[in-house]
């Protein structure tokens, strides 16, 4: 097990560039997935941590060791690709043992280590199947196997789970969260799917066009992202936003298009005049007869909650989660207010939070 | 909406009745020569010469000349000299439906009928070759009468003709010379083309997108245009190592050099197929190049490999101008398609002869044909259908 250290790392793929200095630090042990739309750079940065791909500059080390030109087996680290890449001709005890027999390791010992870890993915019987006899989840899982067989200081996971339905996902999702809480080995893990990044983490790297734009635990960017982007990225449904302006005049409060109005109470130290934009989450939208007025379009019970999608007199969309079952309708217009310290505000030209 | 799906259940309707014909087509086309060629080595070649394959399950007629036994053996008889027998005598039995006397009339009689020879001489034929020849006075001479007679046999089959062709006149030999030049001029080519075709597919290097394009540019390049040429390089490397300058290692190379570009091409195309992520997975796993090509990516080559085996060996076990130009026609260097065209010309009117040395030299084209035919349907697919 080590930690992984990423340093003012840039890529290029002829001029382009794909990755414009990240730096991220993984402890030893922690589990760490880097989240972001596709084409942001993660799976770029998750090769060039395998040796995949070269580094243009900057520095990637895996525990003391600066690994940029290191070639991918001596870097000690596994990998789990997204189409889990089993070797068709063989077996899955063959699967499981090539790196080993690579390593011209003991006979005995790489039979003892396959076991092993077959034993904790619950593959003993399939082991002398071939890839294609196997469904989409227990070939995922030997591809997991595969990568426990090495007992490597690093695991590295590129979208393990887009392959498989929604039920397996969740099965598998947390079978791997316990898996790295069992073995505890140093895990970087992508993924564009914020629930799967939110649900395993130990520690979320969100990406944005080859740049990191926060990295914290879960809910530390679920509570408080630091611009617009980890704001509507994080969460489902996504945050609302008003665009308007902190009012000059009175008490602080923001004004938005259409004559809405929050008051803030102080939220925001912000000067009057400058543009910015309010988020709420859906589920800290409050019924409330002082609140903004919104439309209601669409209403959707979902059992344990119910959904409404809404407008605002200046026309902005608005999302409301409620526990409780009002008898709400399609054209009604309720009024809406979110508490002042639930309330985010960011700025309305950078995008960074206020 | 039910007008179009009418239209198109019609459509392929027809479509399939004309693939269904144009199949049948071609199978007629192809089996039934193949099937009169096997049928006519099997054959007697008396029969051969006397009817096509397709009677050759009929009895077949023709007209014969024997003798009589001669005067000495003639017995008197109720005042008559009467010669009596079997005219086949020893021969294979026949059925006889006419005879006669003379070259001119050949079956002047009805089998059975007494035919008066003048002089108050008769003879009678019948259809089991038993005779009665019967004179007034002894007869005369030490020669017996001649007869014609038109006489069915029965089909014979036999294989006397493969013994012939395989021991005596040479086939043998030169189904093993061809066996000699086609196994390496093979298994040469295969192997220098999986180890160019993985680099060329998978491992980065300054000048992979040239050698590539030139590759795809030598399929084109006739295989006439090079002969002499080559020749000449061969003769005069040969001269200075001083090697002969037809010898079975000069055939292997030049085959392998005409068959290099097509087996580069399709086993690359089938090779870049293959997921990458399979060569990443096992590079982290610890496999060098080599490791990765003889491991990961040969055993998950073998349905193209098998396919241009197939190509390959059926090009080179038929090619006549190669082995021409590069081998001798001594015993030991001529092959079965320049023997066969060698008896066209000494034993060109000996059928049973050339349809028996010719299904000696189709016989392991289709051997190797049948065994193998799924993987060169899939050979031929490998450039079309992505992961073949």
């Amino acid at each position: 097990m080590a930690s992984v250290g990423i340093r003012e790392v840039r890529k290029s793929f002829g001029s382009t560039e794909i990755l414009h200095g990240v730096s991220i630090d993984i402890v030893d042990g922690e589990f760490v997935t880097l989240v972001g739309p596709s084409g942001c750079g993660k799976s770029t940065l998750l090769r060039m941590i395998a040796g995949l791909e070269g580094v243009t500059s900057g520095q990637i080390s895996i525990g003391e060791r600066v690994v940029n030109n290191v070639a991918p087996k001596e870097r000690d680290i596994a990998m789990v690709f997204q189409n889990y890449a089993l070797y068709p001709h063989m077996t899955v005890a063959e699967n499981m043992a090539f790196s080993l027999k690579l390593k011209n390791a003991a006979k005995a010992e790489t039979e003892a280590r396959v076991q092993r870890a077959a034993e904790i993915l619950g593959l003993v019987p399939l082991l002398s199947r071939y890839p294609r006899q196997l469904s989409g989840g227990q070939r995922q899982r030997v591809a997991m196997g595969r990568a426990i067989v090495r007992d490597p200081q690093v695991f590295l996971f590129d979208e393990p789970l887009s392959n498989l339905d929604a039920k397996l996902r969740v099965a598998m999702r947390a079978e791997i969260k316990e898996l790295h809480q069992r073995l505890k080995t140093t895990t970087v893990y992508v993924t564009h799917d914020q629930i799967e990044a939110m649900t395993m983490a130990d520690k979320i790297v969100v990406m944005h066009d080859g740049i990191v734009e926060q990295i914290g635990r879960p809910l530390d960017l679920y509570d408080r992202p630091d611009n617009l982007f980890v704001a509507s990225f994080i969460g489902s449904p996504a945050m609302n936003f008003l665009h308007g302006e902190i009012g000059s005049d009175g008490g602080p409060a923001f004004h938005g298009k259409g004559g809405v109005s929050v008051p803030l109470n102080g939220a925001a130290g912000a000067g009057g005049g400058t543009p910015v934009v309010l988020g709420a989450r859906p589920e800290h939208l409050k019924l409330s007869d002082d609140g903004f007025p919104v439309e209601i379009v669409v209403v959707e019970p979902t059992g344990s909650e119910i959904q409404i999608i809404g407008r605002t007199p200046g026309g902005e969309e608005i999302v409301a989660n409620f526990r409780e079952r009002h008898a709400f309708e399609p054209g009604q217009t309720v009024k809406l207010t979110v508490e002042p310290n639930l309330i985010h505000l960011f700025n309305g030209e950078t995008g960074k939070r206020l | 909406m039910a007008q179009a799906s009418g239209k198109s259940a019609g459509k392929s309707f027809f479509g399939k009745f004309g693939v269904h014909l144009a199949v049948l087509v071609f199978v007629v086309i192809w089996t039934v020569p193949t099937l009169g060629i096997l049928v006519s080595s099997l054959r007697d070649k008396d029969q051969i010469i006397a009817s096509g394959w397709w009677n050759s399950f009929a009895s077949s007629t023709q007209t014969e000349a024997g003798r009589l036994p001669p005067p000495e053996n003639q017995v008197e008889k109720d005042g008559r000299f009467v010669i009596e027998g079997n005219i086949f005598g020893d021969d294979p039995p026949r059925t006889i439906s006419a005879f006669g006397t003379r070259a001119a009339a050949p079956t002047q009689y009805a089998a059975g009928e007494t035919a008066d020879l003048g002089d108050g001489v008769t003879l009678q034929l019948n259809e089991d070759g038993t005779f009665v020849l019967s004179s007034p006075v002894a007869l005369e001479g030490s020669r017996g009468q001649r007869v014609y007679f038109a006489s069915s046999a029965p089909p014979r089959f036999t294989t006397e003709n493969y013994e012939t062709v395989l021991f005596s006149e040479g086939i043998g030999r030169s189904f093993i010379n061809s066996l000699t030049v086609t196994v390496p001029a093979t298994v040469i080519p295969i192997m220098i083309a999986a180890f160019a075709a993985y680099a060329l597919a998978w491992m980065r290097f300054p000048g992979r997108a040239l050698i590539i394009a030139t590759i795809i540019g030598l399929l084109v390049v006739p295989l006439q245009m090079a002969l002499i040429p080559l020749l000449q390089l061969y003769n005069g490397v040969g001269l200075f190592f001083g090697v002969p300058s037809k010898t079975y290692l000069g055939i292997w190379l030049a085959h392998t050099g005409f068959g290099l570009p097509f087996a580069i091409y399709l086993l690359r195309s089938y090779m870049a197929g293959l997921p990458r992520e399979l060569m990443e997975s096992a590079r982290i796993d610890g496999a060098s190049d080599f490791e990765i090509f003889l491991k990961i990516v040969l055993p998950l080559s073998f349905p193209v490999l098998a396919s241009f085996a197939i190509f390959q060996f059926l090009w080179v076990w038929n090619d006549l101008l190669v082995a021409m130009v590069f081998l001798g026609s001594g015993a030991n260097q001529l092959v079965l398609t320049g023997k066969l065209n060698a008896l066209l010309g000494s034993r060109g009117g000996d059928w049973e002869i050339l349809t028996t040395s010719a299904f000696v030299t189709i016989i392991v084209p289709l051997l190797v044909f049948f065994s193998l035919q799924r993987y060169f349907v899939r050979g031929l697919l490998a450039g079309s259908v992505k992961g073949g």
